[in-house]
């Protein structure tokens, strides 16, 4: 089959018309809008700028995100939820035929406790906004008078939250498992909202940052199996450069301060200063995450 | 004058070929574009795929930076300000995965408050254009169950919701059926008559273009090649019908008149265009007259299939003012 290239016979004889107005004179060319054509009216907004729209509030953006996402948990997330803390578990149970309770046994289920945390807060987020950015999503809160703070904390605060469950679950777990005292497990309501503050703030940077989509998902991926590694392998047993490499890890400072609180008598200074260390890095990650969002929405 | 773009150019760098990916070179997606959209108006740019309708609408909307040029909307330089533009009009993009695990009303709900409405005000507006869009049914729904156009719809909600001057729409109805796209149009209709709104819209329906546009500024490769109303565009080719042929099987060429006729079509430079048994030919009406005389008496007739004579649509405005041949298949037709 030939299929021949369609020749116009007018082009060139039409001397093409740059911008309206060149052809106003054709017939018909009036019937259909009175306004039409008018290049030359300089129209009543003229160069006085309008009124711009108000913008919305940080706090209320915030809150119109987080409910938005959490949301999707419904849709999108209750599978992966259930996957995240059967995955803690599932070490946990592993690590019992290798460690043999005290400090190793504390860091074991401290580290699977804020596994599920890293699961969701750092990858799943890093995953969200890889393809949120990859596909062109970005674009619907970018057109949209919002804070980028607002949108990033308000993703990261319902990730956090979605690791709620998963993580009460695995550390009460992993204390009968483990024969642990429970009297301390309050201290959960510190470690979740700032060790998922700062992993999702490292999800979040990593995933808008990710020049592509896959990389984003391998960013989160690599953070999560880190995370794994350096939080539920006992500390004692690593060569020195990993735990160099552990020390890095924000999610670390939040096993530490969960596993100081299986002691008798925790020591409760150091546990606030991990958790401070979580605090601080939860600050900058998400600062670093609002840049990213900036640096994306804008191209 | 709602939005003025003076000299916009815009070119996206070469790609390196990767594994799987061919190097790319350098696409100047805008070329020096100048526009003028008036108060009030359904204004639109027509073209095909890759005329760089969406970079174009994407540096309207502060998304896009340009290299060169000025645009200005509503008083605002939005090359230098791109973040007010927020603040001055609604967007509705080509993709909603933003929107997709939402259920259409939260989509509208939160879409309104990150406008900047009042809980109260937010929600009025949700129930307002879920009522006026007819998506009462799926309201509760998450957009990603939902089909293609219905999806599409929910989009447009989003997009309606709290009161903007100014509409960039991006292919508002693809995907939609009638009553979707009729839902749609008096929505826009609406707003425009009631509040003034002005509304520029990406299409890349001929059909749609030519019964809801007042103007329509035509792309090509980066350049507008026309800019002015349907019918005044239309006017620019009157001197032509298009007459279209379908064979049952193969055209008669061996018919002497079938022959002569292609060969004249050819001959006189009238645009013709033929995929087989399926001729396009335009013609001046007496030619056309003539050759509907030869196709339908005599051996001929035995092997044709369908004829149809009609007046000049966009689609001929477009091929007649050089836009690429192969770049008309990305106009849809109904």
């Amino acid at each position: 089959m030939s299929v021949m290239p369609a020749v116009s016979g007018v082009s060139g004889a039409t001397g093409v018309p740059g911008v309206s107005g060149a052809s106003a004179g054709l017939p018909g060319a009036s019937g259909v809008s009175g306004t039409s054509g008018a290049s030359g009216d300089a129209g009543e907004a003229g160069d006085v700028p309008a009124p711009l729209a108000a913008r919305a509030r940080l706090f209320p953006a915030l809150v119109a995100v987080y409910r938005a996402q959490l949301s999707r948990a419904r849709v999108a997330r209750i599978p992966l939820l259930f996957v995240a803390t059967f995955q803690s578990i599932g070490i946990m149970i592993l690590m019992r035929g290798v460690v043999d309770g005290g400090s190793e046994a504390r860091s074991v289920v401290a580290g699977s406790s804020v596994l599920v945390v890293a699961f969701v807060a750092l990858n799943l987020l890093a995953q969200y906004f890889g393809q949120l950015r990859a596909s062109g999503g970005l674009d619907h809160y970018a057109t949209l008078p919002v804070p980028p703070s607002a949108v990033v904390l308000g993703a990261a605060a319902a990730y956090a939250s979605f690791t709620v469950p998963g993580t009460a679950v695995t550390a009460v777990m992993g204390s009968v498992l483990f024969q642990l005292p429970m009297t301390n497990l309050w201290i959960l309501l510190a470690v979740i909202p700032l060790s998922g503050a700062a992993l999702a703030g490292l999800g979040a940077a990593l995933g808008l940052l990710a020049p592509r989509q896959e990389l984003a998902t391998l960013c989160g991926q690599l953070g999560m199996s880190a995370a794994l590694l350096l939080g539920v392998l006992p500390a004692a047993r690593m060569p020195q450069v990993v735990s160099y490499a552990r020390d890095l890890l924000p999610s670390t400072y939040g096993v530490e301060a969960l596993a100081r609180s299986f002691d008798g008598q925790p020591d409760w200074w150091v546990v606030c200063a991990d958790l401070g260390v979580c605090a601080g890095v939860a600050v900058v990650s998400l600062a670093a995450a609002t840049w990213a969002y900036r640096r994306a929405a804008v191209r | 004058m709602v939005c003025t773009v003076r000299g916009l150019v815009k070119t996206y760098p070469a790609a390196r070929g990767r594994r799987g990916a061919p190097a790319t070179p350098a696409v100047r997606a805008s070329d020096g574009i100048d526009l003028d959209v008036v108060r009030g108006e359904v204004f639109g740019l027509l073209g095909p795929n890759g005329a760089g309708k969406s970079t174009l609408v994407r540096q309207l909307t502060g998304l896009l930076r340009p290299d060169e040029g000025r645009v200005r909307v509503l008083g605002h330089d939005l090359v230098r300000h791109p973040e007010r533009a927020a603040r001055l009009l609604g967007y509705l993009g080509q993709d909603s995965t933003a929107l997709d695990e939402l259920t259409v009303s939260l989509a509208a709900e939160t879409t309104a408050r990150l406008r900047g409405l009042e809980t109260r005000a937010a929600r009025a507006e949700r129930d307002a254009v879920i009522e006026e869009l007819g998506l009462g049914e799926v309201a509760g729904r998450p957009l990603k169950k939902l089909s293609g156009g219905q999806r599409r719809l929910a989009c447009v909600a989003a997009a309606l919701v709290g009161e903007r001057p100014l509409l960039v729409l991006d292919e508002p109805t693809s995907g939609m059926d009638p009553v979707a796209r009729r839902a749609v149009w008096a929505a826009v209709d609406r707003r425009r008559a009631e509040r003034g709104v002005t509304v520029v819209l990406v299409t890349h329906n001929v059909i749609e273009a030519e019964t809801v546009l007042d103007r329509v500024a035509v792309l090509d490769r980066g350049r507008v090649i026309a800019c002015d109303t349907p019918a005044g565009l239309k006017a620019l080719v009157a001197d032509e019908v298009r007459l279209e042929l379908v064979w049952r099987t193969e055209p008669p060429l061996d018919v002497p008149e079938v022959a002569a006729l292609w060969k004249a079509a050819e001959a006189a430079r009238a645009a013709a265009d033929a995929s087989g048994r399926r001729w396009t030919l335009r013609l001046p009406p007496d030619d056309a007259r003539a050759a509907i005389a030869t196709v339908t008496g005599g051996p001929a007739f035995a092997a044709l299939d369908d004829f149809t004579l009609a007046t000049p649509s966009l689609e001929d405005v477009y091929i007649a003012l050089g836009g690429r041949a192969e770049g008309a298949e990305g106009l849809v037709k109904a």
